[in-house]
C-alpha cells in the first residue's frame, strides 16, 4: 500500500477545484449555520434545543427517519431483488415508477398524499394530523434510496458465485446470509444513509398531511421554518445544528456498521 | 462406475443442447470432455453437477440415483472458469466454507483447510482476499474449496480457460500430479485438444449434442472414429481424397513406390518456414492442395523450394479415419 500524499500538477490543480466547489457549496454553508447558532450564545442554543416543543420535534423526526430507513433496508432490498432477479410482464414499468418519488416536486407529493389519504381519502383511510402521516410521506419519498444504490450491486453479483456454494452445500438461505449479503451491505447502507438523511431533512411532503401540530407531528423542519418566521434566527440555527450532528452520527455508525458486517465474511 | 449417464437429453429454447446422451465415466480417472464450444461438453458437466436439470434421462453417482438430487445434495466439488471465489473471505475462509455447511468442529475444519492450503501450495495465502491473488493461484483456491468436501467427483468447466497460455501450462502439469496424489474422480471440460491429449486418462470427444469417440488420447488420436474427430484432434488435409495429417506425408523429389495409386505428383505452390517448422502447399496434378509439414532439415537436404517437383506418399504408420470404436 502506498503511503505517498505527493500529487503532480494536474491532480493537485484537480483536487484545489473540487475542495474549493466542495466549499462553497458545503463547508462554508454549514459553518454559517454553527456560527449562527453559537452566535446566539451557548444559553439560547441549550434553551432552544432542550424547549419541549423544539425537542418532541427532533424525537419525532428522527424516530420517524430510523423507522422508516429500516423498512426501506428491508423492502428496498427486496424490491430490488425482484427487479434484477425476475421477469415478468410490466418490469420496465416498475422500473419507471420507482423514480417518481425522486422526480416528484415533494409538494406534489405532499397533495398526493393528502387527496389520498386525507379526510376524504377515496380509499377510506385517513391519517391526516397523525404521526403515520409523517411516517407515510417518509416513506414515500424514501422509496427509491435503498432499491437504486442495491440494484446494480445486485445485477453484477456473479450466478457461478451462488452456484459455487450450492456445490458446496450450503442452502439458499444460507446462501443468501453468508454469499450475497456480505457483498450487497456496502449498497444497503449506503441507501439507508440516503433514505435517513432524505427523511429527516423532508419538508414539502408531510407539511400538508401532517397538519404540524406541536408536540404531535410537527416535524423539525417545519420547526425550523417556524423558529424563523417568529424571528429567531439563532434558534433556528440551534436546531439545524442538532439535525446536523444527528445526520452526521447516523452516517458514520452506518459505515463503521458496514465495515463490521462485509468484513467479517 | 463412478457416473452412469443415460439417455440424457437438454435444450434451451429451440437449441438442442444435447441428445439422447450415454456416457460411462470410471472412478478414479482423470477424464476430459472436449469439444468445440456450443457442443454441448459445459451443460453435460453442469447436469452431473445438478447446477442443470437434464429435460429427459438418468445420472447416477457412484450408483446412487442422482437424477432428482439438488446440487446441494450431490457432493460434488465444481470448479469454474471464473474461479466463481468468495470476495469477501479469506482464502482460508473460501475453503473452509464447505466444511462450515456440514458444521464440522473447528478444529477438524482447521487442520483440514491448512493441509488443503498446503497442497495447492497456497499455505502462506491464507489470510489474503481473492482479490490479491493471482488467477492462477485464484484456481488453485477454487479447487482446495472444491475438495474440502472430499466430493464423490471433481468436475472443473473449463478450469484453465481464463489464464495466460503460461499459467495455463503450468497448472495442467499441476492438476495431472495432484490427481495421481489424490485420486478422486475428476471430469473436466476443454475445448484446446492439446490440454485434453495432455492431461487427460479418457477424452469424450462432444460435439453438436452428442459424442462423437471416447477413448484414450492414443485411440483418439491414432485412430478416429470419423472425420470430426480426426479434424478436432489435430491438423487435416486430403490426399488422394482422403483425411491424412500434414506431418503423415511422405515429400519425394524423384518418382517413387511401385503402386501409382499411392503416390501422387505435384508442384510446391506455397512454403512457409515457421521455427523447426517447413509448411508447404503442394497443388497436386490430379488438381488437389495438399498441406505437408516438413522439418527445416528435412526440407533443405531435399532441396524443396517453390516450384519444385515433388512426389507425395503418406507414411506407413499414418492416421487414418477407422470405426474401430465408433459410439
Amino acid at each position: 500500500m502506498s503511503t505517498t500524499n505527493t500529487l503532480d500538477r494536474t491532480s493537485g490543480v484537480g483536487l484545489g477545484i473540487a475542495m474549493t466547489w466542495f466549499s462553497l457549496l458545503v463547508l462554508i454553508p454549514l459553518s454559517a449555520v454553527v456560527f449562527t447558532a453559537a452566535g446566539g450564545g451557548w444559553d439560547l442554543f441549550w434553551r432552544t434545543v432542550t424547549g419541549e416543543q423544539t425537542a418532541a420535534a427532533i424525537r419525532l423526526t428522527v424516530g420517524q427517519a430510523a423507522l422508516v430507513t429500516v423498512v426501506n433496508v428491508v423492502m428496498g432490498t427486496l424490491i430490488a431483488w425482484v427487479l434484477v432477479r425476475d421477469h415478468f410482464r410490466g418490469k420496465a414499468l416498475l422500473e419507471v415508477l420507482i423514480d417518481i418519488p425522486f422526480a416528484l416536486p415533494t409538494i406534489v407529493a405532499g397533495l398526493v398524499l393528502l387527496a389520498l389519504y386525507g379526510k376524504d381519502s377515496p380509499l377510506g383511510i385517513d391519517v391526516a394530523n397523525q404521526r403515520s402521516a409523517v411516517f407515510l410521506a417518509f416513506l414515500f419519498v424514501t422509496l427509491p434510496f435503498v432499491v437504486r444504490m442495491v440494484q446494480p450491486t445486485l445485477a453484477e453479483l456473479d450466478k457461478e458465485v451462488e452456484e459455487a456454494a450450492a456445490s458446496l452445500g450450503a442452502s439458499r438461505v444460507t446462501t443468501f446470509r453468508r454469499v450475497i449479503l456480505p457483498s450487497i451491505v456496502p449498497a444497503i447502507t449506503a441507501g439507508a444513509a440516503l433514505s435517513f438523511a432524505r427523511g429527516v431533512s423532508e419538508y414539502g411532503s408531510l407539511v400538508l398531511l401532517s397538519g404540524n401540530l406541536p408536540f404531535r407531528t410537527e416535524v423539525t423542519s417545519v420547526r425550523i421554518l417556524s423558529s424563523i418566521e417568529n424571528n429567531n434566527l439563532a434558534g433556528a440555527a440551534a436546531t439545524a445544528t442538532v439535525l446536523l450532528v444527528i445526520s452526521l452520527a447516523v452516517i458514520v455508525l452506518l459505515d463503521v456498521l458496514q465495515r463490521r458486517v462485509s468484513g467479517r465474511g | 462406475m463412478s457416473i452412469e449417464i443415460s439417455g440424457v437429453s437438454k435444450s434451451f429454447g429451440d437449441f438442442d443442447a444435447l441428445r439422447d446422451v450415454d456416457l460411462t465415466i470410471p472412478s478414479g480417472g482423470l477424464t476430459a470432455l472436449l469439444g468445440p464450444s456450443g457442443g454441448g461438453k459445459s451443460t453435460l458437466l453442469r447436469i452431473i453437477a445438478g447446477l442443470e436439470t437434464a429435460d429427459a434421462g438418468r445420472v447416477l453417482i457412484e450408483g446412487r440415483d442422482a437424477t432428482e438430487l439438488p446440487a446441494q445434495k450431490r457432493n460434488v466439488g465444481f470448479v469454474f472458469q471464473h474461479y466463481a471465489a468468495f470476495k469477501h473471505m479469506t482464502v482460508a475462509k473460501n475453503v473452509a466454507f464447505g466444511l462450515e455447511i456440514r458444521k464440522r468442529p473447528k478444529d477438524e475444519i482447521r487442520r483440514k483447510v491448512a493441509e488443503l492450503l498446503e497442497l495447492v501450495h497456497l499455505d502462506q495465502f491464507a489470510h489474503r482476499l481473492p482479490a490479491q491473488l493471482s488467477g492462477g493461484q485464484r484456481q488453485r483456491m477454487a479447487l482446495a474449496r472444491a475438495l474440502a468436501i472430499e466430493p464423490s467427483v471433481l468436475l472443473l468447466d473449463e478450469p484453465f480457460g481464463a489464464l495466460d497460455a503460461k499459467v495455463r501450462k503450468e497448472l495442467r502439469d499441476w492438476l495431472r500430479r495432484l490427481h495421481d496424489e489424490v485420486h478422486v474422480t475428476t471430469v473436466f471440460v476443454t475445448h484446446d485438444q492439446e490440454e485434453a491429449l495432455e492431461v487427460a486418462d479418457e477424452i469424450v470427444v462432444i460435439n453438436q449434442g452428442r459424442i462423437e469417440q471416447v477413448g484414450t488420447p492414443d485411440q483418439l488420436y491414432d485412430a478416429p472414429a470419423n472425420d470430426f474427430v480426426m479434424g478436432f484432434l489435430g491438423d487435416v488435409t486430403r490426399l488422394g481424397g482422403r483425411p491424412i495429417r500434414p506431418h503423415d506425408i511422405e515429400v519425394h523429389t524423384t518418382p517413387v513406390g511401385e503402386d501409382p495409386a499411392e503416390v501422387h505428383a505435384g508442384e510446391v505452390a506455397r512454403l512457409t518456414r515457421v521455427g523447426f517448422e517447413v509448411r508447404l502447399l503442394v497443388l497436386t496434378v490430379e488438381g488437389e492442395e495438399t498441406q505437408v509439414v516438413l522439418t527445416r532439415a528435412e526440407a533443405r537436404a531435399a532441396g524443396i523450394d517453390v516450384g519444385s517437383r515433388v512426389w507425395l506418399r503418406p507414411h506407413r504408420g499414418a492416421t487414418t479415419v477407422s470405426a474401430v470404436r465408433a459410439v
